[in-house]
C-alpha cells in the first residue's frame, strides 16, 4: 500500500494517528457486532435450541435436497445460457441484416427487464407445473443475452487478420467461427463468463417465488414451520443458508480467478482486459 | 391495453412505488458504496479488511437472501415496525453498495500516480490534491460503471414486490391473480421498467456530457 494516489508513506506522526484510528475503527466495528449479538440474544436467537434444529435428521436432508434443487437448476440454466450466449453471439455478428435485427432486439429485451418478471411470466404464461424449468428457461434467457454480448466482445477481440487469414485459407464461414474466432473469444472471455454463472447461481435463488423448492424457499419453510421456544429460528436459518450460499458463489469465483491467472501465464492468448464494457455487464448481478 | 386501462390507478401506483424505491436505495448505496470505497483505500488495516469482507459478503449473496435478512433480522436487532418500503430499500441499497464501492475503488486507481505526485510536489495539500486533482478524474471514470449499476439496481427492485412492497412486479403478481393473460400484463410491466432504466441512463448520458473534457 506504499503507492497510493490518495497518500504518501506516512512517516512517524502520520504513523502513530493511523494506529488510533485502526484502534478506533476496530473497536467501532467490534462495538456494532457486539450491540447486534446482545440484541439478538435478548430476543432468545441464539439460545443453544435455535441452533439445535439443525441436527433433526428431517431438516438435514431437507437441506441437502434444497442444494440438490439449487445446483440441478442451475446447471440446466448455466449449460442453457452458454448454448443461447453462443446462438445469440453469432446472430449478432451474422451477415444477414434480419438475423442480425432480430437477435439485437432479443438481447436487448430481455437484458432490460427484470429477471424476476421474466422468471414469473414464463411460469404463469407456459410452465405453471414445472417450476423448475420455468426458472432455468428464465435463467437461460437472461444470462443467455448476458453470455451474448460477453462473446461478441471477445470475438471483436481476436485480432482482424486471424478471420482474414482463415478466409486466405478458403475456409468456410462457419470454419472460420468455430475453429479460429469462437476458441479465441472463449479463452479470452472465461474469466468473465465464470462470473456471468457466479451471478447465476445466485440468481436461482428467485425460484422461491414460482415455488421452486431451492435453497431460499426451503429456509423460508423450515423457517416458518418450525417453532422453538415461540419464535421462529429465522436468523439461525438464514446464518446457516447464507454461509452455503456464500460458499458455493466463493468457490465459482475462486475457479474464475485461478482460470484468469493460469491464463495470464500462457502468453499465446488474447489480453482478456481490453473489453472492459462486458466486464462491467456482468459484475453487475440481478 | 384492457388490463392497463381497467387497473390504471393500481399500476400508477406500481409504477411510483418502483421509482421511489429505486431512489432511495440508489442514495443508500451511493453513499454506503462512497463511504465503504473510502475504508478500502486507507491506510488504516482494520478498516481496510472491513471494507474487504462487506464487499465480499454482500456480493457472494444473492439479493433475495439479503430482502429475507432485511425482513426477518433487522427488526430484530434494531428498528422494530420498520416500514416494508424502507426495509426493502435498506436490502437494495446495501446489495448495491457493494458494486458502487468496487466502482469507486477502481475509478480512484485510474488516476496515475503521477497526478497525485506532480500536486504535492507543486506544494498542494492533502484536500486540495483530492478536491482538485484526483477526484474530478476519478468522478469522470466511475459515472459509466456507476450507470450501469443503477440500472441494475432499478431492475433489482423487482424483487421487493415480492416482498410485499408496492413496485410495478407486484402489479404484475395482482393481475396474473386476476386472470388476466399474462402476455399484455408482461409488455405493460417491462415498459414500465424501460422507461425507468432509460430515464436513467439519459440522466448519467447528461452527466457524463456535462463533465467532458478534451484528454
Amino acid at each position: 500500500m506504499s503507492a497510493s494516489v490518495l497518500y504518501d508513506t506516512p512517516g512517524p506522526k502520520a504513523t502513530v494517528r493511523n494506529r488510533i484510528y485502526a484502534v478506533v475503527g476496530f473497536l467501532a466495528i467490534l462495538a456494532l457486532l457486539a450491540l447486534s449479538f446482545v440484541r439478538l440474544s435478548d430476543k432468545g436467537h441464539l439460545a443453544p435450541e435455535m441452533w439445535d434444529i439443525f441436527n433433526y435428521a428431517g431438516i438435514r436432508q431437507n437441506i441437502a435436497d434444497a442444494v440438490l434443487a439449487t445446483l440441478k437448476a442451475f446447471g440446466l440454466a448455466a449449460i442453457g445460457s452458454l448454448v443461447l450466449g453462443v446462438v445469440l453471439a453469432v446472430g449478432r455478428l451474422s451477415d444477414h441484416k434480419p438475423v442480425r435485427w432480430l437477435a439485437t432486439a432479443f438481447i436487448e429485451l430481455f437484458r432490460s427487464i427484470p429477471l424476476l418478471i421474466t422468471i414469473y411470466a414464463i411460469w404463469v404464461g407456459f410452465l405453471t407445473d414445472y417450476s423448475m424449468w420455468a426458472l432455468a428457461l428464465g435463467l437461460s434467457v437472461y444470462n443467455g443475452c448476458v453470455q451474448a454480448e460477453v462473446l461478441r466482445a471477445g470475438i471483436n477481440s481476436v485480432p482482424k487478420g486471424q478471420g482474414e487469414a482463415a478466409y486466405a485459407l478458403g475456409m468456410s464461414k462457419t470454419q472460420v467461427m468455430v475453429s479460429v474466432l469462437m476458441p479465441q473469444a472463449v479463452r479470452a472471455m472465461l474469466p468473465t463468463i465464470i462470473s456471468q454463472l457466479v451471478v447465476t447461481l445466485k440468481d436461482t435463488s428467485l425460484g422461491f417465488i414460482i415455488l421452486y423448492p431451492e435453497l431460499l424457499q426451503t429456509a423460508r419453510l423450515i423457517a416458518s414451520n418450525t417453532q422453538v421456544n415461540g419464535q421462529y429460528p429465522y436468523v439461525s436459518t438464514i446464518i446457516v443458508i447464507g454461509a452455503i450460499y456464500i460458499g458455493m458463489c466463493l468457490l465459482l469465483s475462486a475457479l474464475a480467478t485461478w482460470i484468469e491467472k493460469r491464463g495470464r501465464r500462457t502468453k499465446t492468448g488474447i489480453a482478456a482486459t481490453v473489453n472492459t464494457e462486458p466486464g462491467e455487464a456482468s459484475s453487475l448481478p440481478l | 391495453m384492457n388490463v392497463l386501462l381497467d387497473n390504471f390507478p393500481e399500476f400508477r401506483d406500481g409504477f411510483i412505488g418502483t421509482v421511489s424505491i429505486t431512489a432511495v436505495s440508489s442514495v443508500i448505496a451511493l453513499v454506503l458504496g462512497v463511504l465503504i470505497a473510502g475504508l478500502r483505500v486507507s491506510p488504516v488495516p482494520p478498516l481496510r479488511i472491513f471494507g474487504t469482507a462487506w464487499v465480499t459478503l454482500l456480493r457472494n449473496t444473492p439479493l433475495t437472501l439479503l430482502f429475507l435478512v432485511s425482513f426477518f433480522v433487522v427488526p430484530e436487532i434494531f428498528f422494530p415496525g420498520m416500514s416494508p418500503f424502507l426495509l426493502g430499500s435498506l436490502a437494495l441499497g446495501f446489495y448495491t453498495s457493494s458494486f458502487v464501492c468496487e466502482a469507486v475503488r477502481s475509478g480512484i486507481n485510474t488516476v496515475p500516480l503521477g497526478q497525485a505526485e506532480a500536486a504535492r510536489s507543486i506544494g498542494m495539500t492533502f484536500s486540495q490534491t483530492l478536491r482538485i486533482i484526483v477526484l474530478p478524474q476519478a468522478t469522470r471514470t466511475v459515472i459509466p460503471p456507476l450507470s450501469s449499476i443503477f440500472i441494475a439496481l432499478t431492475k433489482n427492485s423487482a424483487i421487493a414486490g415480492a416482498f410485499s412492497v408496492t413496485e410495478l412486479f407486484g402489479w404484475q403478481k395482482l393481475m396474473s391473480d386476476r386472470g388476466y393473460a399474462i402476455t399484455p400484463v408482461f409488455i405493460w410491466v417491462a415498459l414500465g421498467y424501460l422507461v425507468v432504466t432509460f430515464a436513467i441512463s439519459g440522466l448519467f448520458w447528461l452527466v457524463e456530457r456535462r463533465m467532458e473534457v478534451a484528454r
